[in-house]
């Protein structure tokens, strides 16, 4: 861990603690098979509004604690572990982050005590296709009269049924793959033209394709400036990278003590498999690779809190080494518990499911890498 | 905090004012030369008045002892000390002019050395004027270091030592030696080692060299015959040298890390290399697809690496501390620095297996030099399986692996 400050410390235990009595796996195995469409227990994010979680961003002057995103990623880590369902990385995480980077006065004014109270549920639509490419929007706002019409389709909005605010990307200039032209719109999830379709995943998380079919929006609906939308975006989803990866690391963190406990318990050939080397070994790798993946986790939240030059590199960074750590972590926690692994009434295969879901959320690693190379020049 | 701040503010400029009148300018630019890590360096005219004054200052090891010939610096202070020395071009020639005194020797004496060995040995290190090697593997104890069997004899007033070290780095240069003996062959091997500290200037010790795949011979095989330690030089206590000399190894790997895996910062990013040997398409990328993949990838793990040095110093706030987590990064380091190397000769392609003569630039025979020598990285200091054993062990708590030892 960061060497953290005492708030954060007790903000961290308070999670743990909260997470693990009120919203373990077996809550979310109980989400999963009453068949929720949102994929989320009410009272779990009523349980969060309460403790603040969804504040942690927000400035004192729009009713937040305006703590920052180690705090935040401090969070998600938690509710990372165990594969807890809710809109907080979607709403007090990406539309909170796109509010304070794009926001008007007016808009964060509006916004945000919701966010805050949980009256508002925020998402961000961006992708429109079966892979992360913000730059390829294609989705169409024209004018009409003062304001907007939009026409196209989002896929895999995150908690896309339950948000109540969509912050859209949609393209009014320009042609798709490039940056300029790209325009940021706040768009209620109930206006009229708007479609959800709720999406069943191997995991259970609330995602959901939303078309937009004549969308009208008033000219007061476009976050930051008409055109100029890619640095919001980019910004945004840099942010929203980092704080998933927090999840991420949270997921392979638990994935990897599961294991690790399993390692001491179970017995084969008169003795704990862990004390065979070949086991030992890779329990001792994917530690390393645990180690490594959260400095770079921490180090990309602690360079957004520091407004640092390397955000941007950071971000890929840590969606990139979090991806890499629980794709292997999520292998190995089947492999490792063999049999009772493949079950469905063991865990592991959730933690499996998750790790391929949030992979694909705001690029995957190929797609950070690639980033990566780009930002450093080749 | 802003108190802290301040003297620290303070030793900066104390530092930038000393460096300013006693590092000679004729030496900037000039580290390369004499911080090679293998080789009987020659230390003369401004080099050796450098080597002088730092050692005066005890500045050469900034955190020891004051009254051991060190420079009392907290480690924070030394940090600004090495900031300012890179600022102007200086560099610290001491740890690698004293071998293995600085990194490993000296900060065990500084633990288990009794004061008259302390006031004996550390400040000749400090001075970089006393050079150590380490007596630790032998050709039937590497891994299985407990296995070794060099003789240590009760004379009475003396160990009389006999047997035959291997992997002895720069013994042939050093001018005293740690040694793991065996001091009791009748307990479990562990039990019956002693930590002996003894002269290479004496008749009973030989050296030669082993030249290596690379080329180069920084090892040697040291024999002991009839060779001779002072009662007073045992460190720590008689038969508990496996605890002394685990310690020495935990400095050994600390040192190990790798500050700086992906090579010296002034050293050109390996992407401009690779453009420079590959080129690029269109839109400026390297025009190798599949090597443009995993340079990304290798620059992420260098990046890991570093950020992960950075959290575990953070998180000793200050203190050092010399832990378990050494052996995660040293394997880090190890990994890094090896794939560094494999991509450098994979960028040079046929250039890349140059061994001498002329159609060679040097860095091209210097990258294959280091690649070949690189491959050492995951052997010694305990070799790669040997810190995943410590890692699942020491670390997570996983029992003993069903190996004898």
């Amino acid at each position: 861990m960061a060497a953290l400050t005492e708030e954060q410390t007790m903000l961290k235990d308070q999670a743990k603690a909260w997470v693990s009595e009120q919203a373990p796996v077996a809550a979310f195995r109980k989400v999963r098979d009453s068949g929720v469409a949102a994929c989320f227990a009410a009272e779990t994010w009523a349980g969060m509004v309460d403790l603040g979680w969804t504040g942690i961003l927000v400035p004192e002057v729009y009713g937040g604690s305006g703590m920052g995103y180690l705090t935040m990623g401090i969070l998600l880590e938690e509710t990372g572990r165990h594969l807890t369902a809710s809109p907080l990385v979607a709403s007090a995480l990406v539309g909170a982050t796109a509010l304070l980077q794009g926001g008007s006065d007016a808009q964060k004014s509006a916004w945000l005590p919701k966010v805050v109270d949980g009256s508002a549920i925020l998402t961000l639509a961006v992708d429109e296709g079966p892979k992360h490419a913000p730059e390829s929007v294609a989705l169409r706002a024209e004018r009409a009269g003062s304001g907007y019409r939009l026409t196209g389709t989002k896929t895999f909005v995150l908690e896309g049924g339950a948000a109540t605010l969509l912050v859209v990307a949609a393209r009014t200039a320009g042609k798709p793959g490039e940056t300029a032209g790209i325009t940021l719109f706040l768009v209620p999830a109930d206006a009229r033209g708007v479609t959800r379709t709720a999406l069943r995943t191997s995991d259970c998380r609330g995602y959901a394709n939303i078309a937009f079919d004549g969308v009208e929006v008033g000219a007061d609906a476009v976050l930051g400036t008409v055109d100029g939308g890619w640095a919001v975006l980019e910004a945004t989803l840099d942010r929203a990278r980092a704080g998933i990866a927090a999840e991420m690391l949270g997921t392979a963190a638990e994935a990897f003590d599961m294991t690790l406990n399993y390692l001491k318990t179970r017995v084969q050939f008169g003795q704990v498999i862990g004390s065979f080397q070949a086991l030992g070994h890779r329990a001792a790798e994917l530690f390393t690779e645990m180690e490594l993946a959260r400095s770079c986790v921490e180090g990309a939240l602690q360079s957004i809190d520091a407004n640092a030059k390397d955000v941007a590199q950071m971000c890929s960074l840590a969606k990139c080494k979090a991806g890499a750590f629980l794709f292997n972590m999520s292998n190995q926690l089947i492999q490792i518990h063999g049999g009772i692994g493949m079950t469905d009434e063991y865990d592991a295969g959730f933690y499996l499911k998750r790790a391929r879901a949030v992979e694909a959320i705001y690029g995957g690693q190929a797609y950070h890498r690639n980033r990566y190379a780009i930002l450093h020049g080749f | 905090m802003a108190e802290a701040r301040d003297q620290l503010d303070t030793f900066r400029a104390e530092a930038r004012a000393w460096l300013e009148q006693n590092f000679p300018k004729s030496l900037v630019g000039r580290a390369g030369e004499y911080m090679v890590v293998e080789g009987d360096v020659r230390i003369e005219g401004d080099a050796l008045a450098w080597r002088q004054r730092l050692g005066e200052k005890g500045w050469g090891t900034p955190t020891w002892p004051r009254e051991y010939g060190g420079g009392g610096l907290t480690q924070l202070e030394a940090r600004v000390l090495q900031e300012e020395m890179a600022a102007v071009g200086a560099f610290n020639p001491i740890p690698m002019l004293a071998g293995m005194g600085v990194t490993m020797v000296g900060p065990t004496i500084l633990e288990y050395g009794t004061e008259d060995q302390k006031q004996r040995h550390l400040p000749g290190i400090a001075r970089g004027e006393v050079r150590w090697c380490l007596g630790y593997s032998e050709p039937n104890a590497g891994s299985d270091l407990a296995s070794l069997a060099t003789k240590a004899e009760d004379k009475g007033d003396y160990w009389e030592i006999n047997g035959q070290k291997i992997w002895t780095s720069g013994a042939d240069i050093s001018d005293w030696c740690g040694a793991l003996v065996r001091t009791d062959s009748k307990v479990a091997k562990r039990d019956g080692i002693s930590f002996v500290m003894l002269t290479m200037h004496q008749p009973g010790v030989r050296t030669r060299p082993i030249k290596l795949i690379s080329g180069a011979s920084p090892f040697c095989e040291t024999f002991f015959d009839n060779a001779r330690a002072e009662k007073t030089d045992l460190l720590g206590k008689l038969n508990d040298g496996w605890t002394v000399g685990k310690r020495l190894l935990q400095h050994e790997r600390a040192s190990q890390t790798g500050g700086n895996p992906a090579g010296g910062g002034r050293a050109e990013p390996l992407q401009d290399m690779a453009k420079r040997y590959v080129g690029t398409d269109d839109e400026g990328r390297l025009a190798d697809p599949d090597l443009r993949v995993r340079l990304a990838n290798h620059l992420m793990s260098a990046k890991a690496h570093g950020l992960t040095l950075s959290r575990i110093a953070a998180e000793a706030r200050g203190k050092q501390q010399v832990t378990a987590a050494a052996s995660i990064l040293k394997n880090s380091a190890t990994s890094v620095a090896q794939t560094r190397s494999e991509l450098t000769l994979e960028i040079m392609g046929h250039q890349g297996v140059g061994w001498d003569g002329d159609e060679f630039s040097g860095e091209e025979i210097q990258t294959v030099r280091t690649w070949l020598f690189g491959k050492a990285m995951s052997i010694y200091g305990g070799s790669y399986e040997v810190q995943n054993n410590i890692i699942s062990k020491n670390i997570l708590g996983l029992p003993e692996t069903t190996q004898k030892g």
